[in-house]
């Protein structure tokens, strides 16, 4: 507004008419275009207030979270009954949704990673085979492929009683058309100083990570520092548990009447968007790491291999700290757009974010506004974060160039 | 160690020995260079004979195509009824007329590969399993084609293109207006309620609407992105970054509850297909937006103060210098943005819609052919695989050949 006073007194000064004044048009056009744009909003959203009024009669309310959510949830990593708030449903779902990302990243980075090298091989068939693999699932959509996965597949499973049973009697694993069932461990009383013993072995694997990266940037001489914070980190794993008295109580599946009980399981839900959504994550994280190896200079590979330098530290110490700049930025991108591509879970029942938000919650509750406005600000909220750390990560990069 | 040069007996050093490009010489080299790389071949082999054994047995053995066969009519088409049938051929025909143009506009960068487009429609005709029907109408689309080809040839060169653009922009409401009809049922073209639309047609249908529309909103919405105005860069800003940052999903469920609610009260309820449009041209537009801002990045400073020196006014040199150029790099990243949005399309099988996917799940809750998703599934998979193939084809050409400044290599 002082601005707009200023011209206001600079253009009495000047011989300029004020309508041909630009800097003074500039401000009256954003007037203009914000009071527009206003305007429209303001329209549009009081044409949704008369009409929720006039049909249902109910004024919007975020009041209905703390209700009881009234359905069961087949899928949680945290206790969830019928009678716990719709708050709590939603957490559940979101919890999920990072469950089934984080997982789908890292296992879509693997891939996508191995068949870029694939596909920069000198062997001809080793390269087309990962052509083949990126031009194929590059070009399906995704929802088709989970659904695939989902209905053809994994749906034709055999039943329970006939499942399929592997590697009995070590470790047996059930795979059935209800879902993959493994032995897995319950908490037991020594569990939680289990859990400070890993928290304080990470924190100690980080410290010698540290302390060798430094001893590498003095001396010239970089050891193997990822190696080495896995052997420690193993080393306090393995230790901790035998020194306590069993921290966790194994149960191994096993078949009970029509039902598998015992040790964990995954369902078919959680299998069939992890497969869908990796397979086609990949394609395109195979090209975005070809592009990046790539991009590092012939000249680099070259010099290093007439300083003496072995393939393997030619890769490590070379290629893969220059290729790995050009490789980050789209892998998070990816990373989000994998985020966002798990509220597909809705098509094949996957219990994500959105299938509880966007389908239960909003068909139990009828509370179409209020449960759309929370969804989109919860998957704005993931994006925003990631694209924070991109950015942060493109401004480190650019500094230390 | 350099090695000695190689010599014949009278103590001349031999010419180098000629590169070798016979058939055992390649395989030696690409195939079998070391012992790692022959292990590697080896595995290859063992792999891909195992998937190409796996795939053809399902292919020829186990798979039932029956369930193909008798619904191939409604997954191309939905419910869309059998005696309108011919309108939407009469829309083919147009599209080959307007591919016919664009093929002439375009040819210098399509150059081969033009051949091979050019003729999808007579490829169809021969296969063997198309109907009486579906061939005589095949080959009438080609002739469409080659007529609109040979037409466009008589139009000035420079013209072209402007031909080309505005056909292909009006093509979309000619057929929208087609499929949908005017007169009551016992008129030439009775209406055809949108709900009834489905199938491949709806599925294509809707990207090309999403990309058309979404054009005009998304190339306002790059300029305002770069606006020197604070105001009118944050609000673009704003809706370009709230759109990518949701997913597509959650953009088709508000067009789907929402939409009628913003609407006012006194207009009629709106066709489910059309909220499902509206909503994708709406998502499109922000992604558009990014790609026409790449383009206008592109353009050399040059270009806006050459503009300027000439006494362009800002307006008329957005319009008729840097626009047109940015818009011409874009092209091809326009192409597999449409690609994108022909993968994503399935999703409005979530909102109610019978797309290709929506038709195949519809037909799977059949009780006559319950037990062939995989023989449909694989089906649907293919042939959203063969469009979206044959555009990354066609695109990858243009990218070659559209670049920047292109024009002025004469100078």
């Amino acid at each position: 507004m002082l601005s707009l006073v200023r011209y206001m007194a600079y253009a009495e000064q000047t011989s300029t008419p004020l309508y041909r004044d630009e800097r003074f048009l500039r401000i009256i056009n954003q007037v203009v275009v914000v009071a527009l744009v206003a305007g429209v909003l303001i329209f549009l959203y009081s044409n949704m207030v008369t009409a929720l009024r006039t049909q249902k009669e109910v004024p919007i309310s975020y009041d209905f979270l703390n209700d009881t959510a009234g359905f069961n949830l087949g899928e949680s990593t945290i206790a969830f009954t019928r009678t716990d708030p719709i708050h709590r449903a939603m957490l559940v779902g979101l919890l999920n949704t990072f469950k089934v990302s984080i997982a789908g990243i890292v296992l879509a980075t693997i891939l996508g990673t191995f068949i870029g090298v694939m596909r920069l091989s000198t062997n001809f068939l080793v390269s087309k085979i990962a052509l083949v693999y990126i031009n194929v699932f590059r070009n399906i959509p995704p929802l088709l492929l989970l659904i695939f996965w989902y209905r053809a597949i994994f749906l034709k499973l055999p039943r329970v009683q006939e499942a399929i049973v592997l590697f009995d009697p070590v470790f047996p694993v059930y795979i059935a058309n209800r879902g993959l069932f493994f032995p897995w461990g319950t908490a037991t009383e020594s569990w939680y100083t289990y859990r400070w013993i890993l928290l304080g072995g990470f924190a100690l694997a980080l410290f010698v990570a540290y302390l060798l990266r430094q001893h590498g940037k003095r001396t010239g001489r970089m050891p193997l520092v990822t190696l080495w914070f896995l052997v420690i980190l193993l080393a306090v794993t393995v230790l901790g548990y035998v020194i306590l008295p069993d921290p966790l109580e194994i149960t191994k599946p096993a078949l009970k009447g029509f039902n598998i009980r015992g040790g964990g399981s995954v369902s078919l839900e959680f299998w069939g968007l992890l497969f869908g959504l990796v397979i086609y994550a990949a394609a395109y994280i195979a090209e975005a790491v070809r592009a990046g190896i790539l991009s590092v200079d012939r000249g680099q590979r070259e010099a290093a291999r007439a300083l003496g330098f072995s393939s393997f530290n030619i890769m490590r110490l070379i290629i893969l700290p220059q290729a790995i700049r050009v490789v980050v930025p789209p892998l998070i991108s990816y990373a989000i757009g994998f985020t966002k591509n798990t509220s597909l879970g809705l098509a094949i029942g996957y219990t994500d974010f959105f299938a509880i938000t966007g389908g239960l919650i909003l068909n139990n509750t009828g509370r179409a506004v209020e449960t759309l406005t929370i969804i989109l600000l919860v998957y704005l909220t993931i994006s925003l974060i990631a694209s924070l750390i991109l950015n942060m990560y493109n401004r480190r990069i650019t500094l230390s160039h | 160690m350099p090695t000695a040069p190689v010599t014949d007996p009278q103590g001349n050093v031999l010419p180098p020995g000629r590169e070798g490009n016979t058939v055992v010489q390649w395989i030696k080299e690409n195939l079998f260079s070391s012992l790692f790389d022959s292990l590697l071949t080896v595995i290859s082999l063992l792999f891909m004979f195992f998937v190409l054994r796996l795939a053809l047995d399902w292919v020829f053995n186990l798979a039932q195509w029956d369930v193909i066969a008798a619904n191939i009519n409604i997954l191309m088409k939905g419910s869309y009824p059998g005696e309108q049938v011919w309108r939407i051929w009469i829309g083919l025909y147009l599209l080959g007329g307007i591919a016919g143009i664009n093929l002439r506009a375009w040819n210098r960068e399509l150059n081969r590969s033009t051949v091979t487009i050019a003729a999808i429609p007579l490829i169809l005709a021969l296969l063997p399993f198309a109907s009486e029907r579906a061939r005589v109408n095949l080959i009438i689309i080609q002739g469409t084609i080659v007529a609109a080809y040979l037409l466009t040839s008589v139009a000035k060169e420079k013209r072209r293109r402007q031909i080309a653009a505005i056909t292909s922009i009006f093509y979309i409401p000619a057929l929208i207006f087609l499929l949908e009809g005017f007169t009551d049922e016992n008129g030439i073209m009775p209406l055809v309620k949108s709900d009834l639309w489905g199938g491949l047609l709806l599925s294509v249908l809707l990207a090309a609407v999403g990309i058309i529309f979404s054009l005009p909103i998304g190339i306002i919405l790059a300029l305002g992105r770069r606006s020197r105005q604070p105001a009118i860069s944050a609000l673009c800003i704003t809706y370009i970054e709230v759109v990518r940052g949701v997913p597509l999903i959650s953009i088709l469920f508000m067009g789907n509850i929402m939409l009628q609610l913003f609407m006012p009260q006194s207009l009629p309820p709106i066709d489910r297909v059309i909220r499902v449009m509206v909503a994708i041209t709406f998502f499109t537009a922000a992604y558009m937006a990014e790609i026409v801002r790449g383009g206008l990045q592109a353009i050399p400073k040059g270009q806006y103060d050459a503009a300027y020196a000439l006494g362009f006014s800002s307006l008329k040199s957005m319009r008729i210098i840097i626009l047109p150029q940015a818009l011409r790099i874009v092209i091809p990243v326009i192409v597999s943005q449409f690609i994108g949005l022909l993968l994503d399309t399935t999703l409005v099988a979530l909102v109610g819609l019978y797309d290709l996917l929506g038709i195949g799940q519809a037909i799977l809750s059949n009780p006559n052919w319950l037990g062939r998703s995989q023989e449909v599934y694989v089906f649907i998979g293919l042939i959203y695989w063969i469009l979206a193939t044959s555009m990354a084809f066609a695109s990858q050409r243009l990218e070659k050949t559209l670049g920047v400044g292109r024009n002025y290599d004469g100078l």
